[in-house]
């Protein structure tokens, strides 16, 4: 098993140097030039020149890559071209906001989405399969930022509830431990900014968790369908146990490696941030970020939030096939399958 | 009596029309007693053993008749009661010992499982249960096989160990639903007997379900004939296997191949096929099969009737010729 992960850590390398030569060749490729957003429409074209130079612009592609990957190599990914700050230092400003909202998201949709695709696939064909397949309907096709206005109009703006944008009310920000605001005010004994920092999650963590959800119920209600249809559910009910052992013990257990697959690459996808939900909710996440620094050209934040995603959804991909061996022992991961 | 079925009647209801699977089957099973149910697919014997349980999965369901088991009719009692009962007192193996174990677990705990639900025992005590269970059934080194998941074991050790989780509480009755049907001929002379020592073990009955005759012939006291969900002939295995009444029976009997037959004979064959449970054809169900069909079987079913302890449903043999059972 080890050896295992390790060969799959491996195989990462290539990937990240595949993801970081095409997204290296898109930006050069398809964005504007950057010098003149960053000095602006009247630069002159000799401080035009000036600032290509002095940020290796005027190499040839292949220089620039090789002093980008050496670089990126070592941890340093360049410096923003807009603020001066290293890459690195941008993204872990923004990312924990991204992660905290895509794990609050994601378990909101394998709660409600496994429980309404196990409830559609016991009680097949009955009201409660055709209202649980129609909300997930909805969920596939309702458009996020639809979603996140109704909910921010009536949450936030008729009943008040709750807060429409932002983290957490600055007053109560807790200080900066793990980024993650939740755990860093329990840490620090600030329930009053844990409630809020909660309360300022829960509308953009429901939009966003509402593709996904949608996306587990169908696949838990498709799995279920067909794992109820198994003899060895035949032997449990033959036991004499009762029927919600029968389908959450057996036929969910057993039912669970494609909904595992989903989430797994649900949660790889939330994780690349999420900009329709971040743009609405003005959540300062590293998706609606990225967005603006394609539109800005800014080279270095690109290139380096693309190559950790990637390497996020690799590593998230590694867990869930890690995770199969687990649900079912059938799956080993032993030299000769490798 | 252990269990007494009277008139049962299990009808699956689907959008074309409604099958009676099982229509107005009525046996006993007495203490001890293995009886078996033979029958070609669709004959409704699976059937009958899962309307026992009360396993049967809608759009089925038990439409008429008692289920009287210990003179308790199971019909009557609600999934929980029948849930005490299921795996306690009357319990069940199936035809397809490589699929009926869950394979995510560890067979212990799926015998262990069945052990905790019905008797009040520790983890401790239930697990020395099961291995004494797969010890009894044959399995070597039981200890150790008890940790092993399902694919590790054959078939037939699969299909011992689904015994000892079916025995594990001592049932005053086993269902056996084709239990050596997947099997080697060699695995499934074991599992027989298995079952043949068993029932002398735990003093419990045995409904065998099959359609093979000579596995009938080997385990069986008492054999009930099935054709498209009715019994046609029941009588005790010595008595059927060497007068056989029933036009279908006679035909089964036939269609064995012997091995020390050495005339060139084709093998016989029933002619035709089990007609589609959505059309029956009028009259006797096996009619358009039967050589010796006369008038009246198309027309109106036969009664079973009962001489001397055997019974038949065919118009060949009328009640009016008193005393012995003979072919008109």
């Amino acid at each position: 098993m080890l050896k295992y992960i390790f060969k799959r850590i491996l195989m990462l390398i290539p990937v990240l140097i595949g993801v970081s030569i095409i997204v290296f060749l898109i930006m050069r490729v398809f964005s504007p030039d950057p010098a003149p957003i960053v000095l602006g429409q009247h630069a002159t074209q000799e401080a035009v020149e000036v600032w290509r130079q002095a940020n290796g612009l005027n190499d040839p592609i292949y220089l620039q890559y090789f002093h980008y990957i050496t670089g990126a190599l070592t941890g340093d990914l360049g410096t923003s071209y807009y603020t001066k700050m290293p890459v690195t230092k941008e993204i872990f400003a923004r990312f924990p906001a991204t992660i905290e909202l895509a794990l609050v998201a994601i378990m909101l949709a394998s709660f409600f989405g496994i429980l309404i695709g196990v409830i559609s696939a016991v009680k097949k064909n009955s009201i409660f399969d055709n209202a649980g397949m129609f909300i997930a309907l909805i969920g596939v096709s309702m458009p996020i930022f639809w979603l996140g206005i109704l909910l921010i109009i009536f949450f936030s703006g008729t009943l008040h509830w709750l807060p429409s944008s932002g983290r957490i009310d600055p007053l109560l920000q807790p200080l900066d431990i793990t980024g993650f605001y939740l755990i860093d005010s329990l840490m620090t004994n600030n329930m009053d900014g844990f409630k809020d920092a909660f309360r300022h999650l829960v509308l953009p963590a429901s939009a966003l968790a509402m593709y996904s959800m949608a996306i587990i119920a169908r696949m838990t209600r498709s799995s279920m369908l067909e794992t109820l249809q198994q003899d060895f559910i035949r032997t449990a009910r033959a036991k004499g146990i009762s029927e919600g052992r029968v389908i959450i013990r057996h036929a969910l257990r057993n039912g669970l490696i494609p909904i595992v697959t989903v989430i797994g690459l649900q949660l790889g996808s939330l994780l690349g941030g999420a900009v329709l939900t971040e743009t609405v909710f003005s959540w300062p996440g590293i998706g609606a970020y990225t967005v603006a620094c394609i539109l800005k050209s800014d080279f270095p934040v690109v290139q380096g939030v693309v190559l950790l995603i990637a390497s996020i959804f690799v590593l998230v991909n590694l867990i869930v096939d890690v995770f199969y061996a687990f649900l079912d022992p059938r799956i080993k991961y032993s030299k000769k399958e490798v | 009596m252990l269990l007494e079925v009277k008139n049962l009647r299990t009808e699956f209801k689907l959008k074309r029309g409604t099958v009676r699977a099982v229509d107005d089957v009525s046996f006993t099973i007495d203490k001890g007693e293995i009886l078996a149910i033979v029958g070609e697919s669709g004959s409704g014997k699976s059937v009958t053993s899962l309307s026992l349980m009360g396993l049967i999965q809608k759009p089925g369901g038990v439409a008429g008749g008692e289920i009287l088991f210990k003179s308790q009719d199971l019909t009557k009692l609600s999934q929980k009661e029948l849930q005490e009962i299921r795996g306690n007192k009357i319990s069940m193996i199936f035809q397809e010992p490589m699929t009926s174990l869950n394979p995510v677990w560890r067979i212990k705990d799926q015998i262990m499982e069945n052990i905790m639900t019905h008797m009040k025992m520790s983890k401790k005590e239930a697990l020395a249960r099961t291995v004494e269970m797969l010890d009894t059934v044959g399995i070597p080194s039981p200890a150790e096989r008890a940790n092993d998941y399902p694919h590790q074991m054959s078939g037939g050790m699969r299909q011992r160990v689904m015994t000892a989780m079916a025995l594990s509480c001592e049932p005053d009755l086993l269902i056996a639903d084709e239990p050596t049907t997947a099997l080697d001929v060699t695995i499934q002379a074991q599992i027989l007997e298995l079952l043949y020592q068993m029932r002398e073990k735990f003093n419990m009955a045995v409904l065998l379900i099959t359609h093979d005759l000579g596995v009938v012939y080997e385990a069986a006291d008492r054999v009930i004939v099935m054709y498209c969900g009715k019994i046609v002939e029941e009588a005790d295995v010595k008595t059927l296997f060497e007068h056989p009444q029933h036009p279908y029976t006679v035909g089964l009997l036939q269609s064995i191949p012997q091995i020390d037959n050495e005339s060139d004979e084709h093998l016989f064959m029933i002619k035709g096929m089990v007609p589609n449970p959505l059309h029956m054809p009028p009259g006797c169900s096996f009619s358009d099969r039967c050589d010796r069909c006369m008038e009246r079987c198309t027309k109106e079913m036969p009664e079973l009737q009962e001489i001397n302890g055997h019974k038949v449903r065919c118009f060949l043999y009328d009640k009016a010729e008193e005393g012995e059972l003979s072919a008109k």
